[in-house]
């Protein structure tokens, strides 16, 4: 007879992370048994239903945690209090709105990810796979996968379920990096950069969690909490544990000095999955620091706030300024998301309850902003000039800033959209994001750390200037009409390896892997145009979604902030 | 001044008016579309563009009238209640709601604003009807009608607000209505010009408004009409009382073209015809002696502040009539009388609990005989090639005879004859300005004796334009394109508008003043008039008022009726020369305020280049030099990515430890 106890596992609090998990799984059984024409409709409707469940279970768990502060189930493991609920619900929500927009094929039929990722870029077989119109639906799954994870991240109660969260919800991404259908090269290369700096922070954060365990004797998130508050001989080792803690939660929102991977990543990976990307897990990241710093170590408060100033106006700066010199839409978003994690640290730092609060609410109007951004992004294309004037076939997005000019006027809805996206990105009254920014500049305010909101309040002036420069541009411009495709010969003599280009035309960006598919579509059309795309529709909605978010909250934030406010307190 | 402080104390219930009821249903419920309607109209007829081109101004009568009905309904209603419940206030919806702040958008149901609920839609329908004609041509006429109904609800919303800063919502509204319209034929530069300086006219006074909505805010905590003009009303000091008063003192000037702020209403007359009837004579330039009179309760608490109101009320009144008697344009001519005639409603409005009820009585009126004689002139420039000048007018009585005969009856109304309109308002405001003030004998002397001479000035300059149009021998030019002048009458929609006034300008101020009627329908605001005797009995101030205008008639006459009218004008006195051009307040301006403020924007101009510009671009310099080292950093290897983590990581655990507490 063994001893052997099973643990009781609470069904009701885990549901919103076991639909998930299970949906994804299941998702997987699906592409090895239902035929190959049908296993999109059937992969969609598996995880629209198992993100929508997820919501749903949220809000069934609502007025209990409401009620009770919540409950630590697991052993201990996860915590399903105020804020998981706050951050699930946020997650499966955008999940829903990215997913919505990663499953619109758009009018070209073609979906933004490779026929067959595993051939190699340019080969007769990745020719063959498009032809025959064969489409990669294991990203469904993979997207469950991640979401899974970061549904976990920000309720982990011990570091270990932390690491593996961790673990789950990157490897997916790492993968869908690279994944996209044009400009191969540059996607395979951003999932390596990334799948590399990804191990070594997780490294880093191994490393971490080994040195506070050496000091706590414990993983558990409460015991850790009890043994900084005791005198010891060994702060130095939970000092730096704790560091190289917070460094791996840092590289995931994108902070700097851990941000460098950012702007490669999102500029490289299929737009739709960087919308996917930059909220979600922005959402699931801060979840976790936030629980990390308030409930971990809040003893530490006075040795680490050093570290998390220093981030936090690093993060600001090096996100506003680099957004200023960039060329190419999808990097602007990029650093323009960098500076959004070092607003958001703001709150963090606030270190009281109005900024739990502020963060919670600015991520949610953040992500919604962002999914609908590259979702505009996803369907401003180049399309090809023929040598006889007439229009061919539609490419990749048309990235290069130069190409958004005059869509103001070719596409007023559109390009009305995105400005409203970029002035809630930018701050500006009546949309959401200056109803974020307001709170978390406030709670800073209010926790002491004033000279943080200075900064914050200056930097969002200077990053008014590129947001305002874009909307410019689309509607005051006129457009320069073709591009030419400039050689390669400058995105040879950037860096000289297999770097980035940053300054050339997107469409001279996939010159470098001459032998891709996009390089031999832009060598015959010598020009290209900027068009917009039509959704089948589910894109549109995603993007109405987040539009009508942006504006309500920006209207009336009020009655969120108090949900909020109500439940936001973490369980110790 | 203190005796006065006595007085007003000594009245509380002459200023206090019973407390408003809320509404709990019926027809009061339906107020909210007297807004509403014409919202609506304008949202179509603005965004509707030219498909709504054919029947566009249908629609835009329709909403005025179903607005009048709506408002005749919710007046019938007030009417059955006993008199002391006939204050209502309907709270449509909490509005802002910030803290300490605390404001519903609501609406105040009682007889001062269903007077001008009424008149407002009565008028303005009419107008609307006149316009359908007036505007035949015009290839924008939808735009005109749309702005028209703009006009509307905003005015009504400023009569109907419960609240001052809702009714700021309407002064704005009323503000940008009148600008659209000033400035609707803005082809032509001057026009343009005009509109744009009745909007910085008004943008002065409005500061005056937001100005008194801070005090109140700090000294009521509230802009409420329930807890400023309540019970607290009294409860603030003197001083509080008086700075809020002069603030919607200045507020009304604007608004009111009242000295010194006046000099707008004159270019106004850029805008079309029915315009200047509906907006620049009866309805919204008197949105000043409504604020005055609905801030009752603050002004019986700061007695400087009302004096000021008379003085200003004064100066208006005689510099309006001066100006009106050297102007050939017969726009411009009504525009000075219409100003001259605010500052007769200003004043009574200032004179305290005895004037309000006669201000107002004279705006109804007023608005009746003015509005009269603005579409009567339209109907004139309608049968003279667009010709405004007085003295190429001359016997169109024998042309046009109804535009001749409701034309004298705003004419007679507005000189005081009994029994026309004018007559019952405008005496009792003399009658009130000559009742002596306890301490200040001389106030009584001098505002009665200015509102005396006025009238007779009133008499002369309104007979010259009334004779200089109908009477006398013709001086028509040619047409525009040299082919002969045919006068004829306007068709039938412009002529019944003009007949329906014309009846109102004979017979409304009889009706109203028979028992003391519309007097008594105001006391649950303005409070009950103490009826105090003037320096002189009233007997005599009728004959002499009568007196006065009987010699400006006939001197008008014997100038402009009698004897040759000159077509060229002729030099004239040196205050003829000055009143040609306002008295030559646009120089005082330029000299006062617009060059000195521009030498300002200038130099401000170019500090803002040397200075503020200069640190800003060289901030964003440094920032786009500090953007292109990071460019640089990323160098797109994943070796420096990671080095530079690494780095950073180091250097925050080096710190950290150094920093260890």
């Amino acid at each position: 007879m063994s001893d052997f106890t099973a643990p009781t596992i609470a069904w009701g609090p885990l549901s919103p992370v076991i639909i998930v998990l299970l949906a994804a799984v299941v998702g997987v059984l699906v592409e090895a048994f239902v035929p190959a024409a049908r296993r999109r409709v059937v992969q969609l409707a598996l995880s629209v239903v198992a993100l929508g469940g997820a919501l749903v279970a949220v809000a069934a768990l609502w007025s209990g945690v409401s009620e009770d502060g919540g409950t630590a189930v697991l052993g201990g493991s996860l915590v399903v209090d105020g804020p998981t609920l706050v951050l699930q619900a946020t997650l499966a929500l955008l999940a829903l709105l990215a997913l919505l927009v990663v499953v619109d094929r758009t009018e070209t039929g073609e979906d933004a990810f490779a026929p067959s990722a595993a051939s190699i870029p340019g080969s007769d077989y990745e020719e063959l796979a498009r032809r025959k119109g064969v489409q990669q639906t294991e990203i469904y799954p993979l997207l469950l996968f991640a979401t899974g994870g970061m549904l976990i991240f920000p309720a982990a109660g011990d570091l270990l379920t932390l690491f593996v969260a961790l673990e789950v919800l990157s490897l997916p991404l790492y993968l869908l990096t690279g994944m996209a259908r044009r400009r191969r090269l540059l996607s395979q290369e951003a999932s390596m950069k990334y799948f590399l700096l990804g191990a070594f922070t997780s490294a880093l954060m191994l490393f971490g969690i080994a040195l506070v365990y050496g000091y706590s004797g414990s993983l558990r998130y409460s015991v850790i909490a009890d043994a900084t508050k005791e005198a010891s001989g060994l702060d130095g080792l939970l000092l730096v544990g704790s560091v190289l803690i917070l460094a791996g939660l840092l590289f995931k929102v994108g902070a700097a000095p851990f941000h460098t991977w950012t702007p490669d990543v999102y500029q490289g990976a299929p737009t739709p999955i960087t919308g996917f990307m930059a909220a979600c897990t922005k959402v699931a990241a801060f979840g976790a620091l936030l629980r990390i710093v308030y409930v971990v170590l809040p003893g530490l408060d006075w040795d680490l706030s050093v570290v998390l100033w220093t981030v936090t106006i690093l993060t600001m700066v090096v996100g506003t300024v680099g957004a200023l010199v960039q060329t190419d839409m999808k990097r602007v978003l990029g650093y323009s998301s960098i500076a959004h994690a070092g607003f958001i640290l703001t709150g963090v730092v606030a270190l009281n309850q109005a900024g739990v609060t502020a963060v919670l609410f600015y991520l949610l109007v953040y992500g919604a902003a962002t999914v609908g951004a590259f979702g505009v992004v996803w369907l401003v294309r180049e399309r090809s000039v023929q040598s006889d004037g007439s229009a061919g076939a539609v490419l990749g997005e048309a990235t290069h800033l130069s190409q958004w000019a005059g869509l103001g006027r070719s596409n007023p809805a559109l390009a009305l959209v995105f400005a409203l996206f970029l002035l809630s990105f930018a701050g500006i009254p009546l949309t959401a994001g200056f109803a974020g920014k307001f709170a978390v500049f406030s709670a800073a305010i209010e926790g002491g750390a004033w000279p943080l909101a200075l900064i914050g309040v200056l930097s969002s002036s200077a990053a008014a200037f590129f947001y305002v420069r874009i909307i410019v541009l689309m509607f005051f411009t006129e457009p320069s009409g073709s591009t030419e495709a400039e050689g390669g010969a400058v995105a040879a003599s950037e860096d000289g390896a297999a770097g980035l280009p940053l300054d050339v035309p997107a469409s001279g960006a996939a010159l470098e892997g001459s032998a891709t598919g996009l390089a031999v579509e832009v060598r015959a059309a010598a020009t290209t145009t900027t068009t917009v795309v039509g959704t089948e529709g589910f894109a549109a909605v995603a993007i109405a979604v987040c539009a009508a978010t942006t504006v309500i909250l920006g209207v009336a934030p009020s009655w969120l902030l108090e949900l909020i406010g109500g439940v936001a307190q973490f369980l110790p | 001044m203190h005796t006065l402080t006595t007085l007003a104390a000594s009245l509380p219930a002459a200023t206090i008016g019973p407390a408003p009821e809320p509404v709990s249903g019926g027809i009061y419920l339906v107020a909210p579309a007297l807004v509403g309607i014409p919202v609506l109209s304008a949202a179509i007829l603005l965004l509707g563009g030219r498909r709504t081109d054919r029947w566009g101004h249908w629609l835009g009568v329709a909403a005025s009238s179903l607005s009048f009905v709506f408002g005749a309904a919710v007046f019938v209603a007030l009417l059955g209640r006993p008199a002391d419940q006939r204050v209502l206030d309907l709270s449509v919806r909490s509005w802002i709601d910030a803290g300490a702040f605390q404001v519903d958008a609501g609406i105040r149901l009682d007889p001062l604003s269903l007077t001008f609920v009424l008149l407002v839609t009565f008028v303005g329908t009419l107008i609307h009807i006149y316009s359908v004609a007036y505007m035949e041509h015009d290839v924008d006429r939808r735009r005109f009608f749309a702005y028209l109904n703009l006009f509307v609800a905003a005015m009504l919303t400023l009569v109907l607000a419960n609240s001052y800063l809702l009714l700021f919502v309407g002064w704005e509204g009323v503000g940008l209505a009148s600008y659209l319209l000033i400035g609707f034929w803005n082809y032509r530069t001057d026009y343009a010009v005009a509109a744009k300086k009745a909007f910085v006219a008004n943008r002065i006074g409005d500061l005056g408004l937001i100005i008194a909505l801070g005090l109140m805010f700090a000294n009521f905590g509230s802009v409420g009409f329930l807890d400023v003009l309540g019970e607290r009303s009294g409860q603030v000091s003197e001083g509080v009382a008086t700075a809020i008063g002069l603030m919607l003192l200045l507020a009304a000037c604007g608004k009111s073209a009242q000295f010194p702020l006046q000099s707008w209403l004159g270019d106004a007359m850029a805008g079309p015809t029915p315009v200047s009837a509906l907006i620049h004579a009866a309805t919204m330039v008197t949105a000043g002696v409504y604020l005055i009179v609905r801030s009752a309760p603050i002004m019986n608490e700061a007695p400087t502040a009302q004096l000021v109101v008379v003085i200003v009320g004064a100066i208006t009144l005689l510099f309006g009539a001066i100006v009106g008697c050297a102007k050939d344009d017969i726009k411009k001519a009504l525009a000075a009388s219409t100003m001259s005639q605010i500052g007769y409603m200003i004043l009574a409005a200032g004179l305290g609990p005895v004037g309000y009820a006669f201000a107002i009585f004279h705006l109804v009126t007023h608005g009746f005989f003015k509005a009269g004689m603005f579409l009567g002139a339209g109907s004139v420039m309608h049968g003279m090639d667009d010709q405004v000048d007085m003295r190429r007018f001359g016997g169109l009585a024998r042309y046009m005879k109804i535009t001749w005969l409701t034309f004298m009856a705003g004419w007679l109304a507005i000189l005081g004859i009994p029994p026309f309109s004018g007559f019952w308002s405008k005496d009792k405001i003399i009658e009130a300005a000559f009742v002596p003030v306890e301490g200040a004998e001389w106030r009584a002397w001098v505002f009665g004796t200015v509102t005396l001479v006025g009238a007779g000035i009133t008499a002369f300059y309104m007979s010259r334009l009334f004779f200089m149009t109908f009477e006398g021998e013709r001086r028509w030019s040619t047409k525009r394109d040299g082919s002969a002048q045919h006068p004829h009458e306007a068709p039938r929609l412009m002529t019944w508008p003009m007949i329906v006034l014309a009846v109102g300008s004979v017979g409304l101020g009889l009706y109203l003043a028979l028992g003391g009627k519309f007097v008594e329908w105001l006391e649950p605001v303005t409070g009950t008039p103490l009826h105090e005797e003037p320096v002189l009995p009233e007997w005599l101030l009728i004959t002499l008022t009568l007196g006065v205008v009987v010699v400006g008639t006939v001197i008008a006459y014997r100038r402009y009726a009698a004897a040759t009218v000159p077509v060229v004008p002729p030099l004239g006195t040196a205050l003829t020369r000055a009143a040609r051009v306002d008295l030559y307040q646009d120089t005082v301006n330029d000299v006062a305020l617009v060059e000195p403020g521009q030498a300002l924007t200038r130099s401000l101009v170019f500090a803002d280049r040397a200075v503020v510009d200069g640190a800003v671009t060289s901030i964003a310099r440094s920032q786009i030099g500090l953007g292109e080292i990071t460019r640089r950093v990323q160098t797109g290897f994943v070796r420096s990515y990671a080095a530079t983590m690494l780095l950073g990581l180091v250097v925050l655990v080096v710190v950290v430890l150094a920093t260890q507490s």
